[in-house]
């Protein structure tokens, strides 16, 4: 089993690219360029699940996450994408608040962090912990969660359906 | 700087927080449906990065079987999806209406 | 500087790829190298389609640049090196940049995972055919931008029926391939070998372990329950050239529909990278479809065919491939027109073959053909599905777009849904029947 290697580096690289992505997403005045940088915000978040050890669930986001979500994204937004809306105001009414009130919540969460500091002892991590990923998320998904799996699906089943009767022009 | 440079949990904790900030800022201050929409895939990231942190953690503790918090953000991609197709769903009924793409328009039930 | 050294043939010894064995010199030269035979390959896949297509369509194809055309592909990247690099007025600057060097990226990261061999991969990922998917299912987006960015209705129109194309027909590869993976998991022997779930070993989605999976099961996944292996290779194989918006789906992009489609307002360099881009995606899908079904390296039948004479015959065949194909460049070198206008090109012709001869005798000595052998046979079977795409390319007529879509959705995937079933069934056929006679 490797040691990882420039942790910290990769890290505050993949870590930038989020926040960067992040904020370009919630300011731009494109929509397309906010997809894009949610797009790349998603692309690094595969590169930190691969970090965790987590090879299975950086798959599953860049096949579903960045290559269907945003993909459907960029559909609808090029269907509605008006000239005129990219002139007007972006920002609406209580954006004051609206800080405040995540400014609220990030306080929130810098008391929680402080107090909660010291819970997270180092511990050595187990080896070999990507040679079966897949295996034992399988496990897991068909063993013990196989009644969340089952409504899983039917759920996007009825999304499928709810999205297609919601777009068609007449019922 | 040692607490810099040693990656923990308690970083991918922050960078999940920040990345929970930016959405929630995002939906409360945007008026295009399309980046509410997008921010709220923002949010649900940021709780999913925090899952598999935990996971990874837990993977420490309990042996490397213990996988429960990947599983979980399986999950939430698989909702988000889902709640993707039907939020941009309605977003087409409504735009087929009304012709606009701003939330603060869609005020036809205020009194 | 003996660390260094070390470092370096540390892992000419090793059984891992170099990603798995965490070495990054050896996984640059390996990265380096795939780049240079995927330039190579991309070169020639340029001439070979536009000499097979006109040999198929009886004339010449390019004759006039170097002996048979051979030198045209270079003279085709310098003329669209030197094209004036044009932007529509409208256009939005930083997504028309930025959509080609998606696509490429998308269909060159691809080949990370990609195994020549048994330690010949970049690296082996434990998700190895599930990122090659993923990753390949980015270049939709590249499309998609690149539709939108040029401001023009052809280029949108094209770019969203590419990407509907495209995202419909990744069901029905993802499927074909599912089925495939089911198999990697069920170990019995043989064509109707049956695995149990109580042998403990479970199926794999690293590439590597795919083919070994083949290789233990001493069967070619194509053959694997026949004829359903043959049918989830063909499923993937329609599938595949739908992916890559090749003929006969090559609708999005054909000059008599759309004026080429997505790329129309591309110019110069930026469509040398979509068209450098498709054929990198479509050896890329080929590279899935050897893996998956045709046994990645293995030689044509490792144990029917065993021992060490046999091993000898099969291990000749790179030698044999390049002196055949010298002898194709003498002949025509012979077969030139004797005027002193031909005498350059005569002799250009008379070298590349000696050249080729060249490399066809360095392939007889054992030390080279041991450790050629796997890559040559995985090289043959990947050329083999370029021929077939170009022989697609002259011989099917275009699909309409609404053919195209109830193809993908009302034939290929309820097909590869029943597949999936059958070839389940099949696996656990040995449980099913003590569950059956349980109940009875």
């Amino acid at each position: 089993m490797n040691p990882p290697v420039a942790t910290p580096f990769f890290f505050y690289l993949l870590a930038g690219t989020m926040l960067i992505g992040g904020i370009l997403v919630i300011t731009r005045r494109n929509a397309v360029h906010s997809a894009l940088a949610l797009i790349a915000a998603l692309l690094a978040q595969a590169g930190l699940y691969l970090m965790l050890y987590a090879p299975f669930v950086a798959g599953v986001q860049i096949i579903l996450y960045a290559g269907g979500i945003m993909v459907l994204f960029l559909f609808v937004i090029m269907l509605v994408n008006l000239e005129r809306v990219q002139k007007e105001r972006q920002f609406n009414k209580q954006w004051l608040v609206g800080i405040a009130a995540a400014g609220a919540l990030g306080g929130l969460f810098i008391t929680i962090y402080t107090k909660g500091k010291g819970i997270f002892l180092d511990r050595a991590m187990p080896s070999g912990l990507e040679a079966e990923n897949t295996q034992k998320i399988s496990v897991l998904l068909y063993g013990q969660y196989m009644f969340a799996f089952e409504i899983a699906s039917l759920l996007l089943l009825v999304a499928i359906i709810g999205a297609v009767v919601m777009a068609k022009k007449r019922i | 700087m040692e607490t810099l440079l040693n990656i923990s949990t308690l970083h991918y904790m922050v960078l999940s927080a920040a990345l929970f900030l930016l959405g929630v800022i995002g939906v409360l201050t945007r008026r295009n449906v399309v980046i509410v929409l997008m921010s709220i895939e923002l949010i649900l990231n940021a709780v999913n990065l925090n899952l598999v942190a935990f996971s990874h953690y837990w993977q420490s503790i309990q042996g490397p079987n213990a996988l429960h918090g990947q599983v979980f953000a399986i999950f939430v991609i698989t909702d988000a999806a889902a709640e993707a197709a039907v939020g941009l769903g309605i977003l087409i009924a409504f735009f087929r209406n009304k012709e606009t793409i701003n939330v603060d328009e869609v005020n036809l039930l205020k009194w | 500087m003996q660390p260094i050294i070390d470092y370096i043939t540390s892992y000419l010894n090793s059984t891992q790829t170099p990603g798995a064995a965490g070495n990054f010199f050896w996984a640059f030269v390996y990265i380096l190298l795939v780049f240079l035979g995927l330039s190579v390959a991309v070169i020639a896949m340029n001439w070979l389609e536009r000499k097979i297509l006109a040999h198929m369509q009886v004339r010449l194809g390019p004759m006039r640049v170097g002996p048979h055309g051979l030198l045209q592909p270079i003279a085709d990247a310098i003329k669209l090196l030197l094209k004036e690099d044009i932007m529509p007025a409208e256009a939005d600057g930083f997504v028309f940049w930025i959509a080609p060097f998606i696509v490429v990226l998308a269909a060159f990261t691809v080949f990370v995972v990609v195994p020549f061999g048994p330690t010949h991969a970049i690296t082996d990922m434990n998700i190895g055919i599930l990122f090659m998917l993923g990753v390949s299912s980015l270049s939709v987006l590249g499309i998609v931008m690149a539709g939108w960015a040029s401001n023009s209705h052809y280029p949108l129109i094209g770019a969203l029926r590419s990407s509907a194309q495209m995202v419909s027909y990744e069901v029905a590869m993802g499927l074909a391939v599912v089925s495939a993976i089911l198999m990697t998991s069920l170990h019995g022997l043989g064509l109707y070998g049956a695995g149990s779930a109580g042998t403990g070993d479970t199926g794999t989605l690293s590439m590597i372990g795919i083919v070994a999976a083949q290789q233990e099961q001493h069967v070619w996944f194509v053959f694997k329950f026949f004829p359903l292996g043959l049918i989830a290779f063909f499923i993937f194989a329609i599938a595949m050239v739908a992916e890559t918006n090749r003929a006969p789906f090559d609708l999005p992009e054909a000059e008599s529909e759309l004026t080429a489609g997505f790329h129309t307002e591309y110019s110069g360099f930026r469509w040398s990278l979509f068209f450098l881009a498709e054929y990198s995606a479509m050896i890329a899908v080929s590279s899935i479809a050897v893996t998956l079904w045709l046994g990645g390296w293995l030689r044509p039948f490792p144990n029917l065919l065993h021992g060490s004479t046999w091993d000898l015959v099969f291990n000749l065949f790179p030698g044999i491939t390049f002196l055949f194909l010298a002898a194709i460049c003498f002949y025509s070198t012979a077969r030139m027109p004797k005027h002193p206008y031909f005498k350059i090109q005569t002799m250009g012709l008379a070298g590349f073959g000696a050249l080729l001869a060249l490399i066809g005798l360095v392939l007889f000595v054992p030390a080279v053909f041991v450790r050629v052998q796997d890559i040559y046979w995985f090289a043959i079977k990947v050329a083999a599905f370029m021929y077939l795409y170009i022989w697609y390319r002259g011989t099917f007529p275009r699909y309409r777009f609404d053919q195209l879509m109830k193809v993908g959705w009302k034939i290929l995937l309820p097909m590869g849904l029943g597949l999936l079933i059958l070839t389940a069934v099949m696996g656990m056929r040995s449980e099913l029947q003590h569950w059956v006679a349980s109940i009875l």
